[in-house]
């Protein structure tokens, strides 16, 4: 065994170990901590992706003395690695972009605990994402769950423990939803590790035994994932929570907290039961039809959006929306435009979140969508940042989100039916919403206020947001211009994912 | 017969318990923050007067808001349709689920499903290959001991978020809307702490060292018999809270500090970690480990679990002393 | 299929038990009695997973007398799982009530709708 195959293990032991020992340090300390930990876990990430991209093969990495399924294990392969590239690169800029903002937000003496749930949100994502077993899955969606629920309520106004308050009641329905279906699942197969499990999902759906309990199983994983992402109509919570946190914290819920579930689903449609038995439950057209639906209707409510980042935050539902529906399409295209898709909006979404807030500080901190006028005289970086984010996710081609919306079209036409007209709709419709909201915010950024003059000065933006948005700009476009690449090697993965 | 003078004063001292009820525990509690009486007041008629005050404020507040929901009837519309999904779904998820029981397998059949290669191997070789006896204690510390790490630090997740949302610092009150309420309420009970309760002290001296004892030896036993680190460290918590409720918080602060709990579950926690890392490295590159296991029945053996029975042990035992007090004052 | 129930009697009290905490959570407006409703659920699915375990006639899986046959033990795997839930359950529950708190001295009243209704009004 080569020594860079023990780097997961080291990322998600290291990471925890920090996590611990910011708990005695200063605000000071413990940020440098974080900072460290990203980079540390940035730097054995990318050596394990090189590795796997070399030998183009995942391994099982033994947690202990006994091999799984006596043991834990976790697996290595092409697909977790690159993505988890991505995801950390975004929690890298997303820490840096709203550092200096999150100081001023959030108690002096309880930073440090900002820093821990950064850290352990970041773990659960490792962790979530090289996972080979079921319950360790439940385990961390948990320690996911209550770290997300603390960056949800770190600003501490009541609007913020309200929101809170409403994320956790959700998310709580979700996990226990999950785990009675995990342990239906584990009762009649038998197995905790996921490979084992498809081995004998497969027998029982040959023979057709306990056919009942395991369409419930499926259906009560889905159900308590979605709600846990917020698919519509389960997405009441989502708004409020995204828009009344820390810059950071806004942009690790959208692009970080709900990624990992969304790959986690993933895993279990395509390593535990199998995308043929899905398909054969009839469990697809469900997600298909939500996941259209939340197309349409979070599009139409960020519309309607007073905020900005009530807007960002609906148009986040409009996204989980497009991951669903192409999960939903029940093909391998389907499943590769979902994959890229939560790639891509991770990027964006993070991106947008984080020059929303420096936007609105830039124009004097009303948060509302119409005072971002002549927002480009004033902070041009954070507008670049913007309008790029914005036209991305409008789905203008050369940027990532039009390679989605173009897959998502394929599959549609390949399976045809009911299924090409719907998602055909639901595609052009949300995609002139978008571009009803987006760029038409984007747009008055870009004239200046005639009525106020002095509005137009430019103001100073912090050093470590202006690094954050320049990584963000940097990343988005590297994943549009090499995205043929970082496709074929996704693709690649996935073969090898099951 | 005449009714004996003792009947008389007996009663009478009930009836003023009974109607001065309040005013008896306000006086025998200590108060943390000082009210001072005003110019020519007594103290009764300082309690009397808060009281009074409290109640009409009360009294406001429940009309303005009774005035409001009854003013709001599209509310009621939409609050009546919400009632009838939830009882639509609850219905078919009770429906559904218990269809889904019906086509399960039998209760206690030897031919379950789950009882396959992995459970066999537990019991046949988990005394070998763990040195515990207990095969759930092995189970859970040695063979699937990653999903422990994980346990322990969900408690120390909840942990730090509690202490985020209920912790009262000196610079508190400029963030806090918890701490700036607590100032001004001086009726709220967490400023009260009971003085000099006779029958709650003398039990606590009797009970609170048998009931640490007992927390000791079900975390040393954990690999021996039913036991281990959770349930022994929910135990001494116990005690702890036993032993705060009886004498005060300033009694305990002799020995156990919020620095004492944040070094106490930084080095159990590492240490977990570190021997789990340990145990974890050799494991998967094939290093042979050095940990002798042992001989099975001894309380020294089985390795690394017992190291791992007292961290989680202390973790536990502060958490759970932790929580109690942050709910109960705002601070460890 | 009703004797069906009767001999997987433990399966079935826990199912109930899942969904009445199931619906406490979902109908009822007070926060505590929310969170009573998800605690239930919660118990409900560990005695569900605690009961798969159970083998008839076999004992404890604790090695006495140097007995290590699969005949004489019930299944440990179940009773580790529940071990590691109740913890998890357990913490979830402490946050949840320390925001009952916050959210009880910020709003003084534990109605979700009227909390919700009072922060609507809130500036930003």
């Amino acid at each position: 065994m080569q020594f860079v195959q023990n780097f997961p293990f080291f990322c998600i032991l290291l990471t925890l170990m920090g996590a611990v020992a910011s708990s005695v340090m200063n605000s000071r300390m413990a940020r440098r901590t974080t900072l460290f930990l990203i980079l540390a876990d940035l730097a054995m990430n990318v050596s394990v992706m090189i590795y796997t991209l070399q030998t183009g093969d995942s391994y099982a990495y033994k947690m202990g003395h006994f091999p799984a399924p006596w043991g834990n294990e976790i697996r290595v392969g092409v697909l977790e690695t690159v993505s988890l590239t991505v995801f950390l690169l975004v929690i890298l800029f997303a820490f840096l972009g709203g550092m200096r903002k999150s100081e001023k937000e959030i108690e002096p003496t309880k930073y440090n605990i900002y820093c821990i749930l950064t850290d352990l949100v970041m773990l659960s994502l490792i962790a979530l994402v090289y996972t080979n077993d079921m319950f360790t899955a439940f385990v961390f969606i948990e320690i996911n769950t209550l770290a997300a629920a603390g960056l949800v309520m770190m600003r501490q106004g009541g609007r913020a423990l309200v929101a809170g308050v409403r994320y956790m009641m959700m998310n709580l329905l979700g996990s226990s939803l999950f785990l009675i279906g995990c342990v239906i699942l584990y009762t009649i197969t038998g197995h905790l590790l996921m490979v084992n499990i498809r081995e004998s999902v497969a027998a029982l759906a040959a023979t057709g035994q306990y056919h009942v309990p395991l369409t419930v199983v499926v259906s009560l994983i889905s159900v308590g994932l979605a709600m846990k992402c917020a698919l519509f109509p389960f997405d009441k919570w989502l708004p409020a929570a995204y828009s009344n946190s820390t810059p950071t914290g806004s942009a690790m819920l959208s692009s970080i907290v709900s990624k990992g579930y969304i790959f986690l689903l993933i895993k279990v449609y395509v390593r535990v039961i199998g995308f043929d038995v899905i398909r054969s439950l009839g469990i697809c057209d469900v997600l298909f039809i939500f996941g259209a639906i939340g197309m349409v209707a979070g599009s139409v409510n960020a519309t309607r959006a007073k905020t900005t980042r009530m807007m960002v935050a609906y148009s986040s539902v409009a996204q989980i929306g497009y991951i669903f529906a192409a999960l939903g399409l029940g093909s391998e295209m389907g499943v590769m435009c979902a994959l890229w898709h939560t790639l891509a909006h991770s990027a964006t979404k993070s991106m947008l979140f984080i020059s929303a807030h420096t936007l609105d500080h830039a124009s004097g901190d009303t948060h509302l969508r119409k005072d971002l006028r002549g927002a480009f005289y004033r902070s041009p970086l954070a507008a670049a940042a913007f309008t790029l984010g914005a036209v991305n996710l409008v789905g203008v081609p050369l940027l990532s989100v039009f390679i989605t919306k173009v897959t998502m079209a394929q599959a549609a036409i390949q399976i045809g039916g009911r299924h090409t007209v719907i998602a055909l709709c639901a595609l052009a419709i949300s995609t002139l919403l978008n571009a009803k909201y987006f760029l038409g915010t984007t747009m008055q950024m870009y004239i200046p206020d005639h009525e106020h003059p002095e509005r137009n000065a430019k103001v100073k933006i912090n050093f470590y947001a202006a690094l954050g948005l320049i990584g963000f700009i940097a990343l988005n476009l590297t994943l549009s211009f090499f995205a043929q690449g970082i496709f074929g090697a996704l693709l690649d993965g996935l073969a090898r994912f099951a | 017969m005449a009714t004996p003078e003792w009947f008389g004063k007996f009663k009478h001292r009930m009836a003023e318990i009974v109607e001065t009820e309040n005013d008896v525990l306000e006086r025998d509690m200590v108060r943390s923050q000082e009210i001072e009486p005003e110019k020519g007041e007594t103290e009764e008629e300082m309690y009397r007067r808060i009281r009074l005050e409290q109640e009409k404020q009360e009294e406001e507040e429940i009309a303005k808001r009774l005035h409001e929901w009854n003013s709001r009837n599209v509310s009621k519309v939409s609050r009546g349709v919400y009632c009838a999904l939830c009882v639509l779904i609850c219905v078919t998820m009770i429906a559904l689920l218990m269809y889904t029981v019906t086509t399960l397998p039998s209760f206690g059949s030897p031919d379950h499903p789950i009882n396959n290669e992995v459970s066999a191997r537990y019991i046949e070789k988990g005394l070998q290959e763990t040195g515990a006896v207990n095969i759930v204690t092995g189970m859970i510390l040695d063979y699937r001991a990653f999903d422990t790490l994980g346990e322990s630090t969900v408690l120390f997740t909840a942990a730090m978020v509690v202490l985020f949302l209920l912790r009262l610092d000196s610079g508190s009150e400029k963030y806090s809307q918890l701490a700036r309420s607590m100032k001004e309420a001086p009726h709220a009970d967490n400023f009260y702490e009971p003085r000099h309760d006779a029958i709650l002290q003398m039990t606590a001296k009797i009970l609170t060292p048998i009931i640490i004892l007992l927390g000791i030896y079900v975390v040393l036993n954990g690999h021996l018999s039913p036991g281990g680190g959770f349930s022994g460290g929910a135990i001494m918590g116990a005690g702890l809270i036993i032993y705060v409720t009886a004498f005060g918080f300033a009694d305990i602060r002799r020995f156990f500090t919020y620095k004492t709990y944040q070094r106490v579950v930084l080095c159990a926690l590492l240490t977990y970690a570190a021997s789990k890392c340990y145990s974890f490295y050799t494991g998967a590159n094939g290093i042979h480990s050095i940990i002798p296991l042992g001989t099975p029945g001894a309380i020294l053996s089985s390795g690394l679990i017992l190291v791992l029975n007292i961290c989680v042990g202390f973790i536990v035992t502060c958490t759970m002393y932790a929580f109690y007090a942050v709910f109960r004052k705002g601070e460890v | 299929m009703l004797s069906k129930l009767l001999t997987n009697y433990e399966e079935t009290v826990a199912v109930i038990l899942f969904c009445i905490g199931f619906s406490t959570m979902l109908l009822n407006k007070n926060l505590l009695k929310k969170i009573i409703g998800m605690d239930i659920m919660d118990t409900a699915v560990y005695l569900f997973l605690a009961s798969q375990g159970y083998i008839k006639g076999r004992t404890v899986p604790i090695v006495v007398d140097g007995i290590q046959s699969v005949e004489a033990y019930i299944n440990p795997i179940p009773a580790g799982l529940v071990l590691t839930g109740i913890v998890v359950s357990v913490s979830v529950s402490a946050l949840m009530l320390a925001l009952c708190i916050r959210l009880y001295y910020r709003y003084n009243t534990l109605n979700l709708d009227e909390i919700i209704a009072l922060a609507g009004k809130e500036e930003v």
